[in-house]
């Protein structure tokens, strides 16, 4: 069974009301917090997450306890940062962790400020997730009357607080050093590192951004073990991950999987998206967020190993996002919608991206509505050229952040794998699927 | 003026939750915005003041994220995705149905948008930043008609709840 429930254990034992204190607390809650309180001292919890082979959630997949490790010993005050600005297209993972199991994640914030040594933690909310604003912001209040924040934590010499702060509309907050940047009162623009954020981060102090999937992951890891929690997974891909699944698929959803599962499993598995709807077949996907590269209906058997999917296919799992498209699906539509979502997102403040993206969008759009023409592509890779040289995956960049190099990933795609369909809408003056 | 004393004394305490005051820029356009429906200049000028910087500055910051509005939009946001799930379930359709329904209405504001992370309920909209999934055209102008009515209770305009929510949970 490749369906494993870690993360999302307290979803399912209290579908109802999981996010209250009460039956967070009925399931187990905070009792990790107390165990590496108690009997644990950082180091030895950096150790566990170290040996669980825990890697980011987010999307760069970066060991997680390598990170802690880069902060400067001797230098405080030191800042967790949670980065819970899930804007990736089709990522919908941590916004139901938000709403729905908001104690794993203040309970993992605890442990892992406490293996840093940071005594104020910030949660920088997506905007437009009210709903989990107001779920993280009850369950601080509650774990602080609970004496789970607060001063001497359980007894313990450790002191916490928690500030929870709402972004307003900016996927580029997402990019750890423009979250940094718009959480200090600034345009969110990402800055140039190094120094990196462990070294200089939020108000120039040694700074941790972490995803809310990882530290929602934390107390699990801190009960299990790492050892056991490191049992699972293939290579470097250890322990479980969520994959939000959606598209032309019969169960869009959440679903945690061990790694090393294959996409066949979460796309056509009775337990997970339950296969194309009608008698359709997967024609595309996109494996791991809008800036990833594509795969094919072939290539369902790929295993979900977050090494091998970049060295051997040139994608990435990157946030988990798995979308499913049938063969009814224009790819030079789909191409221009996520160019459109690129060119709108670009912070502006390195050229390439800030223009590129922009042609981008204009030249996929005269493509889609039939006004292309015959060397439209080849411009486009030209113009994807530019902002990511070598058109490469992993790709290198002419910017400060990946949000330019990733609008090229679908240019990159649709020439990988349907050139032929971008030469028909040009040859026939129209979208063949309108 | 835009801050009653109540609002000021929540704003001095999202002021004291963050190490430097001006991290509290945010979290006061969100206030002020529920509180105005739109952050009006008056309200720039107040935090400006309250955080020890030029109007100019705080103008920069509302106006670098889309959530913030500078002109009045009505009570009603409605927010709807078109990104690439939602595009293939119809929600491009959605988003030219309400925007014609509403084109005349002052009060509901329809506004296409990046994707809201609701994607196992596209297509899926926002009203007033609460979510609606598996919309159809209809059900969407039934959904956005209940809260002109009345019938069901919006959030602020900025999302909060029915009285602006201060930030800074931890404090």
């Amino acid at each position: 069974m490749p369906v494993r429930r870690i993360v999302t254990r307290r979803l399912h034992e209290r579908p109802d009301d999981s996010w209250t204190i009460d039956a967070a607390l009925a399931t187990g809650a905070y009792d990790a917090l107390r165990k590496a309180l108690s009997g644990m001292n950082p180091d030895d919890v950096r150790t566990e997450v170290e040996a669980a082979g825990l890697r980011g959630r987010g999307g760069a997949g970066f060991p997680t306890a390598n990170k802690w490790g880069f902060l400067p010993e001797g230098r405080f005050p030191r800042y967790l940062v949670v980065n819970a600005d899930e804007g990736e297209p089709s990522t919908f993972k941590d916004r139901m962790l938000l709403e729905r199991d908001p104690h794993a994640l203040v309970e993992g914030i605890g442990i892992a400020a406490y293996a840093i040594g940071c005594n104020l933690a910030f949660v920088y909310i997506r905007g437009e997730f009210a709903l989990g604003y107001e779920r993280v912001v009850q369950a601080v209040a509650d774990a602080r009357a609970r004496g789970f924040l607060g001063r001497g934590i359980q007894g313990s010499g450790f002191d916490l607080e928690i500030v929870v702060h709402r972004g307003a509309g900016a996927y580029i907050c997402g990019e750890e050093t423009a979250l940094l940047s718009s959480l200090e009162g600034e345009h969110g623009m990402p800055r140039i590192r190094p120094p990196f954020p462990a070294v200089e981060g939020l108000y120039a102090k040694p700074t941790i951004v972490n995803n809310v999937e990882t530290l929602a992951t934390v107390p699990a890891i801190i009960t299990m073990g790492g050892a056991e929690y490191g049992a699972i997974g293939v290579e470097r891909s250890r322990g479980t991950r969520l994959f939000s699944v959606s598209g032309h698929v019969n169960r869009p959803g959440n679903y945690e999987l061990e790694l090393g599962s294959t996409f066949r499993e979460l796309v056509e598995s009775d337990e997970c998206g339950g296969g194309v709807p009608g008698a359709g077949a997967v024609k595309f996907f996109i494996p791991g967020g809008a800036s990833s590269q594509w795969l094919l209906g072939e290539h369902l058997d790929v295993v979900l190993d977050m090494d091998a999917v970049t060295q051997q296919y040139g994608v990435m799992l990157g946030s988990g996002a798995v979308m499913v498209y049938d063969e009814t699906t224009c790819p030079v539509r789909v191409a221009w919608r996520l160019a459109k979502f690129f060119s709108h997102e670009s912070c502006g403040k390195c050229t390439p991206c800030r223009e590129g993206t922009g042609w981008i969008m204009r030249v996929l759009h005269r493509v889609e509505v039939g006004q292309g023409r015959k060397d439209d592509l080849d411009l486009l890779l030209d113009v994807g050229d530019n902002i990511s040289p070598g058109l490469n995956a992993p790709f290198s960049q002419t910017t400060i952040c990946p949000l330019g190099p990733s609008a090229v990933s679908a240019v990159v795609s649709l020439d990988k794998y349907f050139r032929s369909e971008v030469e028909d809408h040009v040859r026939e003056g129209r979208c063949p699927y309108a | 003026m835009t801050f009653n004393e109540d609002d000021r004394q929540r704003a001095r305490a999202i002021i004291d939750a963050y190490p430097v005051a001006r991290s509290a820029v945010m979290p006061l356009l969100h206030l002020a915005q529920d509180r105005d429906g739109w952050v009006t200049p008056e309200a720039m000028r107040e935090i400006a003041e309250m955080l020890a910087l030029t109007p100019a500055e705080v103008l920069g910051v509302c106006a670098f994220y889309t959530m913030y509005k500078r002109e009045p939009v009505g009570n009603l946001v409605v927010s709807v995705c078109t990104n690439v799930t939602c595009l293939v379930r119809g929600g491009p359709e959605l988003y030219d149905r309400l925007q014609h329904h509403y084109a005349d209405d002052g009060d509901v504001f329809v506004e296409e948008v990046e994707c809201l992370a609701a994607c196992d309920g596209a297509p899926c909209l926002q009203v007033n930043y609460e979510y609606h999934l598996d919309m159809t055209p209809e059900t969407a102008v039934e959904i956005v008609d209940a809260y002109r009515s009345g019938q069901r209770r919006a959030r602020g305009v900025s999302g909060g709840a029915s009285a602006p929510v201060a930030s800074g949970g931890g404090a």
